[in-house]
């Protein structure tokens, strides 16, 4: 299995919103790399035939009545806003994303 | 005096009936414990007063979510959080009149198996405090243990109510998956985790899952249960068909004396009458943990894409927006979070999916293939819940796997969505050896069933020999 090289553990990292430290970089890519050489494991058997199973019970298609209830008012979806303006969110502005 | 050591929850409701103690009593008696022994033991990150009535207290895993009450998961980015609404977990608790006495450390997110990886440091083992008690909900099972709380609510993954229950000698229950509501409960891997309770017996254990159980319309994943929730009464296991699968039994680094305790007991649900059976999951014991340490990293790097820093806990100050998501996530989060995370976006990223998250789900529906054919003949298979007793701190920190292999032999039965059920079996160093009773799918009666005949042969005490 593939190793994964620096540029590839800082892209990975870019998709994950996580910023490396430079001290962190050869610790984290060692170990990622010593997790993934175990993980592979599962490569060595030959399950194209079998299924995969995403979900241990067989619960398909659970329906909700459409009917309106009451949700948080406002005031309490807020309260742990970091930084808020009147009834938004606020976050510093834009940035390339 | 009210010995909190040995009070059972179904012995504090007689007291509590016959009015020979009151609700505030009760209360004050789990608080002066908790006041004496959690310096040490670091069992709690939060400590509730008592709001009043005659319900029994209870100790809550915080990474459920309680309303006006901390709920911060471990971590420090949840650090301040406070919730706007009750978990249904909780929100049934309350209907019965339990009072919560705090909230109890964890693994940051669940990921861990000694509590050592909590922001806010790790908790000890009341056995010996000098060692770990399992984790993810090492912080549950030693409040017990410790008589710090009579019962407590964990959550389970891939091992973290059985596991830590097995490191500090109580009863825990990872129930059916789909069985227990996860509606205001911090996901880490939304396809395996599971509430469930952490107890001192087997009876108190099945009944605080009568209270936790049934169908939730917040969460489509729950089923109400087949059979409602039998407490177990009968002293033998007659007519029960138990199978000992031998890689669960057999596995490389199981201690001797973990594998003494456990085949005693075995020998033990014979006498009691048990048919019991050597069988085989040839597949699920060598792949099990790769299967799990996929599938749950790359579901933990979705669910925790929602720390951002917008719209509640941690943010880092920041001129621009993705530098603040960046920072916000790399200052709070711990190393074992980003590790699974790496390693879950990794695993889901283009090119990559089908050899990893893909075939994991291929493995894993071999696991319950395994397990489902297993049950055709056995009512309940048996084996340790860990491989070893609890570990001194610090001995797996630096090796991230060795860590992993801690729940070797629960991974299996979580894959597969299966209940598994811990019980005290033994003693190994002095130190307490968990029995896992693993079930078919809504087979928690008879687990209780063999759980309870098995407390009652053994005589396990449960209170740590230094607390006595």
């Amino acid at each position: 299995m593939a190793e994964i090289d620096r540029e590839q553990l800082f892209k990975v990292a870019r998709l994950a919103r996580l910023e490396l430290r430079e001290d962190e970089v050869d610790r984290l890519g060692q170990q990622l790399n010593d997790i993934l050489a175990a993980v592979s494991k599962v490569s060595e058997l030959d399950l194209s035939d079998v299924p995969a199973t995403s979900h241990p019970l067989d619960v398909v298609n659970v329906w909700g009545e459409d009917e309106p209830r009451d949700c948080l008012p406002a005031e309490e979806a807020l309260a742990n806003a970091p930084e808020r303006e009147g009834d938004f969110f606020k976050v510093p502005p834009g940035g390339a994303v | 005096m009210i010995d909190t050591l040995r009070l059972t929850a179904e012995g504090a409701k007689d007291l509590l009936e016959r009015k020979e103690i009151s609700g505030a009593e009760l209360f004050a008696a789990y608080r002066a414990a908790i006041g004496e022994r959690d310096e040490e033991l670091h069992c709690f990150l939060h400590v509730c007063d008592d709001p009043g009535g005659d319900g029994l207290p209870i100790a809550v895993k915080d990474v459920i979510g309680t309303k006006g009450i901390p709920t911060t998961a471990g971590s420090k980015i949840l650090e301040g959080y406070i919730p706007v609404y009750d978990s249904t977990v909780v929100a049934r608790l309350k209907e019965h009149g339990l009072r919560i006495l705090g909230k109890t450390n964890t693994d940051e997110f669940a990921m861990g198996s000694s509590t050592e990886n909590s922001a806010f440091g790790p908790s000890h083992n009341p056995w010996d405090p000098s060692r770990v008690p399992g984790g993810s909900g090492g912080g549950s099972a030693a409040a017990v243990s410790a008589g710090m709380a009579p019962w407590a609510l964990g959550s389970d993954t891939g091992g973290s109510i059985k596991q830590p229950s097995a490191l500090c000698g109580n009863v825990g229950l990872r129930p059916t998956y789909g069985t227990v509501s996860r509606y205001g409960v911090v996901a880490f891997a939304s396809s395996l985790d599971q509430v469930g309770p952490v107890a001192r017996n087997v009876r108190d254990c099945a009944f605080l899952y009568s209270i936790l159980a049934g169908r939730d319309p917040c969460d489509s994943t729950t089923v109400e249960l087949p059979r409602p929730v039998e407490l177990p009464t009968a002293e033998d296991v007659k007519g029960l068909r138990i199978g000992v699968p031998k890689e669960l039994n057999e596995a490389e680094g199981i201690e001797p004396g973990v594998s003494a305790a456990v085949q005693a007991a075995i020998a033990k649900l014979e006498e009691l009458g048990a048919e019991v059976a050597e069988c085989s999951l040839p597949l699920s014991v060598e792949y099990g943990v790769a299967c799990y340490y996929l599938i749950a990293p790359a579901e933990a790097s979705s669910n925790l894409a929602r720390y951002d820093g917008v719209r509640y806990g941690y943010r880092a100050a920041a001129e621009e927006r993705l530098e603040m998501y960046e920072r916000t996530r790399s200052e709070g989060f711990g190393d074992e979070p980003k590790r699974r995370i790496m390693v879950g976006t990794y695993a889901l990223s283009a090119g990559y999916y089908d050899a990893y998250y893909g075939q994991a789900q291929k493995v894993r529906t071999v696991i319950k293939r395994e397990h489902d054919a297993l049950f055709e003949t056995f009512d309940a298979l048996v084996s340790p819940t860990s491989p070893t007793v609890a570990f001194p701190l610090g001995a797996r920190t630096a090796d991230p796997i060795a860590m992993y292999l801690c729940d070797l032999l629960t991974i299996p039965s979580c894959m597969a969505g299966l209940p598994g059920l811990n019980v005290p079996c033994g003693l190994s160093e002095g130190l307490p050896v968990g029995l896992q009773l693993v079930g078919p799918q809504f087979g928690e009666n008879t687990l209780f069933r063999i759980g309870h005949a098995l407390e009652q042969a053994l005589g396990f005490d449960v209170v740590p020999e230094r607390l006595r």
